[in-house]
């Protein structure tokens, strides 16, 4: 019997307003345990939430972004359960009228684009941290409580684990540009939950779903799911029972291991949060919202391939991170060539990032420096392996391009006269790469352009070198 | 000099001009208590070092201006006082020494002097209508220990009436102000839903509790109210609605005022003194020029059990946070976290605070919500609606505060129903939402106070005033004082 | 409905965790029925086109400007917590 995957996914994102959703704290990662937290964070008896607007206008801008409906009227409810990082005992949430709702994202999975469903978008508050000690007990630190959350449910359209990786990182991609989130998984602002069930190809009707958490990483996600897909069918083809279960996934092991059997639906309680007035939100507020949203993802590789006439993969790598996908932008709008600046993005600067795990914006080169090398590569002011010396400099040290060259005197020599002169020194220290030449080994010449780069530490002008070389040798 | 004989602003003027200190008032305040406290029980932490520092603090100062200025005061115990124990009664609170923060009528307040002297006893988490519910030893009513001060805030309206503080905070979700300053023949008002910030009131049921003051006088509550009232940031559910002078209102002039009497509150369940009581007051109204006539509140019946679906449910939410793990007392049995929550809460809430966690769990939970919370709050609606009709057409509506003068300790710990009964007449004005104020308007054969019940429109506590202004200021009962320990 | 039965008792006591031993579970299933027995008259009442009300006052989009502020330090945070260490609150695991 052969199976169909049927995967949604339920994300969770951070949004990085100042303050939190319901209470002034700072809204801040990595901070001293349970200082970014006061009385309302900590459920103190008598304490009451006020929305933070802020947090709206950002689950706004992520809801559209995400192309969902907007909600005109829409409230907060309370979800009822009980956890030490839970300082209410109830999470403030969204329960029947979210603030988003019918979205959808594109995907592309081996050159095939589909449209993924959201079924909706909802705000409400992040928990505290409960970590486990070796010593028995467990520990709970609150920052985190009160950090304003929108969970995304998509709808079950994803039919393999590749699916779900595509929909993740184009749903990162999305959610980076509006700006509203840092998505970074590894400090938690991007979390993910997947439900994934098999069906008898052809059967209409899904079958029963596993839960996975823990999934620490978008490859977990996919390895998670690949998993799992194997260890469904392999129960289903013995003759066995999927239970609704919730599995997390083991980094060493590389399985997924069980958590708990759920027996009905979990209980919540939910009902209208009585401490908070309704939310309206006007088309005039919707549009204020709108207007704010930077170009999306989608929209600006199309500009660049259709505009900038770049290829669709470098579009695609260019735009993967909003800070490259600016970065690059705002080198071009300095007045640099479009393809150099793509390139040594996509080159260097790439390479230099992941030999040292840093982001573009920690980088000491700004985009007008970037901007400024090129220009000097295009009028013939320095070479391109000149350029890279200046690179490694800008790339450390930051600074202007302009000044470096000059200072560390790397202006390329250009001057037909001056190189004439240093060709055929080299060519009067070298008989016998000119014997070999005539000879008709093609390789001597080469030896000869790298000796005369020697000479003038790399700075003779290429082009320049290879024509005079060859009406030098011409002449011997 | 007693407490007793003058009024706050009586007061206020002596402080103003020299002729007492607030010192020597504070001090007053505490020696009733010592005197009366072991009788009543009204107190459950005194702050009487602070409070002294403060009146000195106070009577040094050049400008003892200010409305409440040096005047001793009482805190319901659900309010939250910053450094001053706050344990709403609950057992599981008892070590809950510094709430770390004030609550926004502790500040408002504070920002006018008086002098809080310690936090008031009440049924545990305001759930109650007897003061049998305290987590503690019950406070009883200073007119006759042997029965019940009534609740929840019992505690408020006992200090009071015993001359231990010139006026209270309480709270009211269904009654808990009105009800017991019946009982205790003092003054309570629960304003509009909205009106007094909730920030610092620990929360029973959110959408229905309200902070009120309880006073001897209607001028001193309205005085009280004045400070309290207003907009609070901190409260999305405050209203953002001009406070008026209160004070001002108090004319004595109810020359047409348009009163409603609803059938339903004196029906069958009120006592014959009660119904008497209130008939009497009726004329009064009537020798001052108002007028009266009988009209309907159609869904009153179904008030009490919309009431208890809505409130439980809420209370099942608001206490579920008292979990053992950042204040509270902890079970020294909690082996594992399941435990930690389990125990702690079993061995730290009151039986009747189970109860009602157990009826709002119930009505919130899966298949049931729709028949009995989501019910409820549409017969809320339509309870709402019989106000807006009503109080369209009147000024005010006029009615007995409780069916009963106070009953007896124990009488009616048995059965809950039958305790639950004595608010069906302060309930549905916490479902509407409107003000409310119990005035006292004569006393059983027992000689225990009969209070009346005047209700008013949305954010109209000035007509609320006025009409028991009008009606305090033609009547005696207001003056009649308990004779606490028999005779003294 | 109305009749609450001993096994509703124990499994919405354990939704709002807490615990009663067999004769309090007896007694609550008791109260709990008489109490709920009485609110069904409300479905005396047609509310089919009723809209329910959550908050008496209309009041619409209260919010704040995301304005962080400080109010308590860690040492008060943990003021009132029963067990805490390293400024972290602590509480027994899951399994004992």
């Amino acid at each position: 019997m052969n199976f169909e995957t049927i995967i949604g996914l339920e994300v969770h994102v951070e949004l990085k307003t100042a303050s939190k959703i319901f209470s002034p704290s700072t809204n801040e990662f990595g901070s001293a345990p349970n200082t970014n937290v006061n009385p309302i964070d900590l459920g103190y008896p008598g304490t009451l939430p006020v929305l933070n607007e802020e947090a709206v206008n950002f689950a706004m801008k992520a809801a559209m972004a995400l192309n969902c409906e907007v909600a005109t009227d829409t409230k907060f409810d309370r979800k009822n359960y009980f956890y030490p990082d839970n300082p209410k005992a109830y999470q403030i949430s969204q329960f029947d009228q979210p603030i988003g709702e019918h979205g959808w994202i594109e995907i592309e999975v081996n050159g095939k684009k589909k449209k993924i469903g959201i079924t909706r978008l909802h705000l409400e508050e992040d928990a505290g941290k409960l970590t486990h000690g070796e010593d028995g007990y467990s520990y709970v630190d609150y920052n985190r409580q009160g950090t304003p959350l929108i969970e995304i449910v998509s709808e079950p359209d994803m039919r393999s684990p590749e699916e779900a990786y595509a929909y993740l990182e184009k749903l990162k991609n999305i959610i980076q540009y509006t700006g509203v989130s840092d998505v970074k998984m590894q400090e938690g602002s991007l979390r993910c939950d997947a439900n994934i069930s098999l069906r008898p190809i052809g059967q209409e009707e899904f079958g029963t779903k596993a839960e996975l958490k823990n999934l620490n990483s978008f490859s977990f996600v996919q390895k998670g799911l690949e998993f799992e897909e194997k260890r469904q069918e392999k129960v289903l083809l013995s003759g066995g029972e999927i239970l609704q279960e919730t599995r997390r996934y083991d980094e060493k092991t590389k399985e997924t291991i069980l958590m708990r059997i759920k027996e009905g639906s979990d209980d919540y309680r939910y009902f209208p949060e009585p401490d908070l007035v309704p939310l309206y939100i006007d088309e005039a507020w919707k549009e204020r919202i709108r207007s704010e949203i930077p170009e999306l993802p989608d929209a600006r590789r199309a500009r660049y391939v259709n505009e900038l006439e770049l290829s669709e993969y470098d579009a695609n790598v260019l735009t993967a991170s909003k800070q490259m996908s600016d970065f690059f932008e705002e080198a071009v709008g300095h007045g640099a060539d479009v393809k150099q600046v793509s390139n040594w993005l996509m080159g260097e600067v790439s390479a230099y990032m992941n030999k040292h795990y840093k982001e573009i914006e920690e980088l000491a080169i700004t985009p007008d420096a970037l901007a400024k090398m090129v220009k000097l590569i295009e009028n013939g002011t320095i070479s391109s392996k000149i350029a890279k010396k200046v690179f490694a400099e800008l790339v450390e040290n930051g600074g202007d391009p302009e000044k470096i060259v000059e200072e560390q005197g790397l202006v390329q020599i250009s001057d037909p006269e001056q190189l004439k002169q240093i060709v055929n020194e080299i060519l009067d220290q070298n008989e016998q790469s000119i014997i070999d030449f005539k000879d008709g080994k093609k390789k001597a010449k080469g030896f000869l352009v790298g000796q005369i780069m020697k000479a003038t530490k790399g700075q003779a002008n290429p082009p320049l070198v290879n024509q005079i070389l060859a009406a030098e040798l011409e002449k011997r | 000099m007693s407490l007793f004989d003058y009024t706050i602003k009586e007061l206020e003027a002596k402080l103003h001009n020299l002729e007492i200190t607030v010192e020597e008032l504070v001090k007053e305040s505490y020696e009733q208590i010592k005197e009366v406290d072991g009788d009543v029980h009204a107190f459950l932490t005194l702050d009487e070092e602070k409070a002294l520092e403060k009146a000195r603090e106070l009577d040094k100062r050049e400008d003892k201006s200010g409305i409440l200025f040096g005047i001793p005061a009482g805190i319901k115990d659900n309010i939250v006082t910053k450094g001053l124990r706050t344990t709403c009664a609950s057992q599981f609170l008892d070590n809950f020494t510094d709430p770390l923060y004030n609550a926004t009528v502790v500040d408002k307040l504070e920002a006018e002097n008086p002098v809080a002297v310690g936090k008031l006893n009440m049924d545990e988490f305001a759930m109650g209508s007897s003061n049998e519910n305290s987590g503690y030893e019950p406070t009883r009513n200073p007119w006759n220990t042997d029965h019940v001060p009534g609740g929840s805030s019992g505690g408020s309206a006992a200090a009071v009436a015993a001359g231990e503080v010139l006026f209270s905070l309480g709270s009211d979700t269904g009654g808990s102000i009105r009800q017991p300053a019946a009982f205790c023949g003092v003054v309570g008002m629960k304003p509009t839903y909205g009106r007094v910030s909730r920030f610092g009131l620990v929360a029973f049921a959110s959408s229905l509790d309200q902070i009120g003051p309880l006073t001897r006088t209607v001028e001193d509550n309205a005085r009280v109210m004045e400070v309290i009232a207003g907009h609070d940031k901190m409260d999305s559910t405050s209203a953002d609605v001009d406070v008026p002078a209160y004070t001002e209102a108090l004319t004595g002039d109810v020359k047409g005022l348009k009163i409603a009497v609803p059938k339903e509150y004196l029906a069958e369940g009120v006592s014959e003194e009660v119904k008497n009581s209130v008939m009497e007051a009726l004329k009064v109204y009537e020798s001052l020029g108002a007028t009266w006539e009988e009209v309907s509140l159609p869904h009153s019946k179904y008030a009490l059990a919309t009431y208890y679906l809505l409130s439980s449910s809420e209370a099942s939410a608001n206490l579920a946070r008292f979990d053992g793990v950042r204040y509270g007392v902890r079970s020294e049995k909690a082996e594992n976290m399941l435990d930690m929550f389990v125990k702690s809460r079993s061995e730290g809430f009151g039986d009747e605070v189970k109860r009602r966690i157990m009826l709002g769990t119930f009505a919130l939970s899966s298949g049931y919500y729709d028949a009995y919370y989501k019910k409820a709050q549409k017969v809320r609606t339509l309870i709402k609606n019989n106000f807006d009709k009503i109080l369209e057409e009147y000024d005010v509506i006029v009615g007995p505060t409780t069916p009963t003068p106070a009953f007896k300790v124990g009488e009616k710990t048995s059965d809950p129903l039958t305790m639950y009964v004595n608010d069906i007449l302060t309930i549905p004005v916490n479902l509407a939402g409107v003000p409310g104020i119990s005035i006292p308007c004569g006393f059983s054969e027992e000689g225990l106070p009969i209070g009346l019940q005047i209700i008013g429109n949305y954010f109209d506590e000035s007509t609320v005033y006025r009409a028991a202004h009008a009606f305090e200021q033609a009547t005696e009962h207001h003056k009649k004082r308990p004779q606490l320990g028999g005779a003294k | 409905m109305a009749e609450i039965s001993k096994e509703q008792v124990k499994h919405v006591a354990n939704l709002a965790r807490l615990e009663f031993d067999d004769e309090a579970v007896e007694q609550m299933a008791n109260e709990l029925s008489a109490i709920i027995e009485y609110a069904e008259q409300l479905n005396e009442l047609d509310t089919e086109n009723v809209k329910p009300t959550t908050h008496v006052l209309d009041l619409k989009n209260v919010m704040r400007k995301d304005e962080p502020k400080k109010w308590i330090t860690q040492e008060e945070a943990l003021k009132n917590a029963p067990d805490q260490k390293d400024g972290q609150i602590r509480v027994p695991s899951i399994l004992e």
